[in-house]
C-alpha cells in the first residue's frame, strides 16, 4: 500500500505553501473525496485537511449581501436565518441534497467542488474521459439516466451533481479563492465550472492548489423563491432534472427571474434564454412554456437519458407555474 | 497521535491516515456496535455522533477528529440500562436483523435533539416550531437503509420518544 500523508495546517498560508507537495489535494468534509478515494478513483499522495483554517463564517457585506466562509457545513448554511430569509431557493437546494449525515460534514467550499456521479467515472473498470483522458466515454454507449443533454461533448456527458451549487449560479453568487501564489481572485459561480468539450478532466476554472476561501451573495432579491427536484426517490437521490427559481412579478409582469437547471449538464446551467424570453411578459403559461422551449432548443442526447429533455421543459414550467401562483398570493 | 474523547472517554492512537474513523472503532478500539454496511456514506449503518452531530464514520478521516467528541451506540445507554431510544426501538420492534439499528439509533436521537432545535428539512414548510410529523421522521431519517424494511416502526419509535402522537398515514 503506497503511504499516504495526512496535513492540518491552521492558517491559509500554511494550507497554499502545504498543497504544493506532490499529487497533494485539499480536504474539507471529505464525503466525496474519501468516497472516490476507496474506488481508487482519487489517488492523492496528501491530504491538506482546511477545517483548522479561520475562513470566517457568516458575515453580513457593505452592500446587504453575504459572506459565507468556505468551511461552512451545508447543514449550518441551509439553516442559517438570513439564507432561510432572504436566500431561500439556496436553503431549499442544500436540504434537498444527500442527508443530514452527510450535510453535517459537506463544506461549501466543497460542495462545489465535488465531482460528477457518472457510474463508469466512479468505476475504474470502464473507460472515462474525465478519470482517464483519453480512454473513451462508456456512457455514450451504455445505459444512461444521470447524464446531460445540454453543453456536451463527444467525450463526456457528464452532469454536475450539487444541488447547491444551481442555487448560486441563480443568485449570481461569487466564489472568492486564493491561487497557490497566495493572489485572490473572484470567479462568479456560474463561470466556476466549464464545459468538458475536449478536455473532461477539467471540472472547474480553478488552478492545482487553489483554495477556496468564501462565497458571497449579492443584496436579497426579493420576490419568491423555489428549488424544484425531480429525482428517482423523494428522499437522498441526485436530481435528474432540478430548476432553482426567483420569480418577481409586478402590475402582472414578471420583472425578475432567475433560473438556473441541475442534473441537465457538466456544469450548473444558467437558463438565460428562458429569462431573456420572460422579462416583462405576462406569467402565462403559454409564455412560461416559450422560455422552456428557448433554454432546450440546443438540447441533445441519445440514448436512455433522452427524455430527460421533455423532463426539463416540464419541469421549467411547473416550477414557474409554481412560483407565479405563489408570489400572486403573496 | 490523535487524541479524543470516545463515549465519555479520553482515547489516544495512531493510524495510518486513510483510516476512517468507523474502521478505527471497530478494529483498533473493538467498538462494534458501529457497523460497515456500504462504507460508502449511503447506508448509515455506521452512523454516530460527532461532537454532538451525526454522521457517517465511514466518510471520515480519523485522524481528523483530534480533540472532538464521538459518542456511539454503545454511548447511548442510560447507566446499566438501555436508553429511552433503544427501548423505544425494541418496544416498537423497530428492527429485524438489526444490522442498521445501531446507525438508526444514533440518527434517530439526533433528528430529535434538530427538531428541537428548529434545524428545517426538505419538508419543512414554515420556520418555527417544526411538528414531528411522519413526514418529517421519514425525510430526516432518510439517510439510514433498512433492507429488512422495518421503516414503519422505526418511525413510531422516533415518534413516541420525541414525545408525539402516533398518527396512521391516513390520518395526516
Amino acid at each position: 500500500m503506497k503511504p499516504i500523508e495526512y496535513i492540518r495546517p491552521d492558517s491559509a498560508d500554511a494550507a497554499l505553501d502545504a498543497i504544493r507537495a506532490e499529487n497533494a489535494k485539499f480536504i474539507g468534509g471529505g464525503t466525496n473525496l474519501l468516497d472516490l478515494m476507496k474506488l481508487e478513483v482519487e489517488t492523492p499522495d496528501a491530504l491538506v485537511d482546511v477545517h483548522r483554517l479561520d475562513m470566517g463564517g457568516f458575515s453580513d457585506t457593505d452592500g446587504n449581501g453575504l459572506r459565507i466562509g468556505a468551511e461552512v457545513t451545508n447543514t449550518t448554511l441551509a439553516n442559517n436565518s438570513r439564507v432561510r430569509k432572504d436566500y431561500r431557493v439556496l436553503s431549499e437546494a442544500l436540504l434537498s441534497g444527500a442527508t443530514v449525515q452527510l450535510r453535517n460534514r459537506a463544506t461549501t467550499g466543497g460542495n462545489f467542488l465535488q465531482r460528477t456521479r457518472c457510474y463508469y467515472f466512479m468505476d475504474t473498470t470502464r473507460p472515462c474521459n474525465k478519470r482517464e483522458p483519453g480512454s473513451g466515454c462508456a456512457a455514450l454507449n451504455g445505459p444512461s439516466r444521470i447524464h446531460a443533454i445540454l453543453g456536451t461533448s463527444a467525450h463526456c456527458i457528464a452532469t454536475h451533481p450539487s444541488d447547491m451549487a444551481v442555487a448560486m449560479a441563480a443568485l449570481d453568487a461569487k466564489i472568492h479563492t486564493r491561487k497557490a501564489d497566495g493572489a485572490s481572485r473572484t470567479v462568479a459561480a456560474t463561470e466556476l465550472h466549464r464545459l468538458p468539450g475536449d478536455t473532461p478532466q477539467i471540472d472547474t476554472v480553478l488552478e492545482d492548489g487553489e483554495l477556496i476561501e468564501a462565497v458571497t451573495l449579492p443584496a436579497p432579491l426579493g420576490g419568491t423563491h423555489l428549488y424544484r427536484k425531480v429525482r428517482d426517490r423523494s428522499s437522498y437521490a441526485f436530481a435528474l432534472v432540478s430548476a432553482a427559481i426567483v420569480l418577481r412579478i409586478a402590475d402582472g409582469k414578471i420583472e425578475t427571474t432567475r433560473l438556473a437547471l441541475g442534473g441537465v449538464a457538466h456544469k450548473p446551467w444558467r437558463a438565460e434564454k428562458a429569462e431573456a424570453r420572460l422579462a416583462g411578459q405576462a406569467p402565462t403559461e403559454e409564455n412560461f412554456q416559450a422560455a422552456a422551449e428557448a433554454e432546450l432548443a440546443d438540447a441533445r442526447a441519445e440514448g436512455s437519458h433522452a427524455f430527460k429533455i421533455e423532463l426539463a421543459k416540464r419541469t421549467i414550467v411547473a416550477a414557474l407555474r409554481e412560483a407565479a401562483d405563489r408570489e400572486n398570493a403573496a | 497521535m490523535t487524541s479524543l474523547t470516545i463515549n465519555g472517554k479520553a482515547v489516544e492512537l495512531e493510524v495510518d491516515p486513510r483510516t476512517t474513523l468507523l474502521d478505527a472503532l471497530r478494529e483498533h478500539l473493538k467498538l462494534t456496535g458501529s457497523k460497515k454496511g456500504c462504507d460508502h456514506g449511503q447506508c448509515g449503518a455506521c452512523t454516530v455522533l460527532l461532537d454532538g452531530e451525526r454522521v457517517n464514520s465511514c466518510l471520515v478521516l480519523f485522524a481528523g477528529c483530534d480533540g472532538q467528541d464521538v459518542t456511539t451506540i454503545e454511548g447511548l445507554k442510560d447507566g446499566d440500562e438501555l436508553g429511552a431510544m433503544q427501548r423505544a426501538f425494541v418496544s416498537h420492534d423497530a428492527f429485524q436483523c438489526g444490522y442498521c439499528t445501531p446507525g438508526q439509533i444514533c440518527s434517530a436521537v439526533a433528528t430529535l435533539k434538530e427538531v428541537e432545535r428548529g434545524d428545517a428539512s426538505a419538508v419543512t414548510a414554515d420556520d418555527g416550531d417544526i411538528h414531528l410529523t411522519r413526514l418529517e421522521v421519514q425525510e430526516r431519517m432518510s439517510g439510514n437503509i433498512c433492507r429488512c424494511g422495518a421503516y414503519n416502526n422505526i418511525v413510531d419509535a422516533v415518534m413516541e420518544t420525541g414525545g408525539a402522537a402516533l398518527q396512521t398515514e391516513a390520518a395526516e
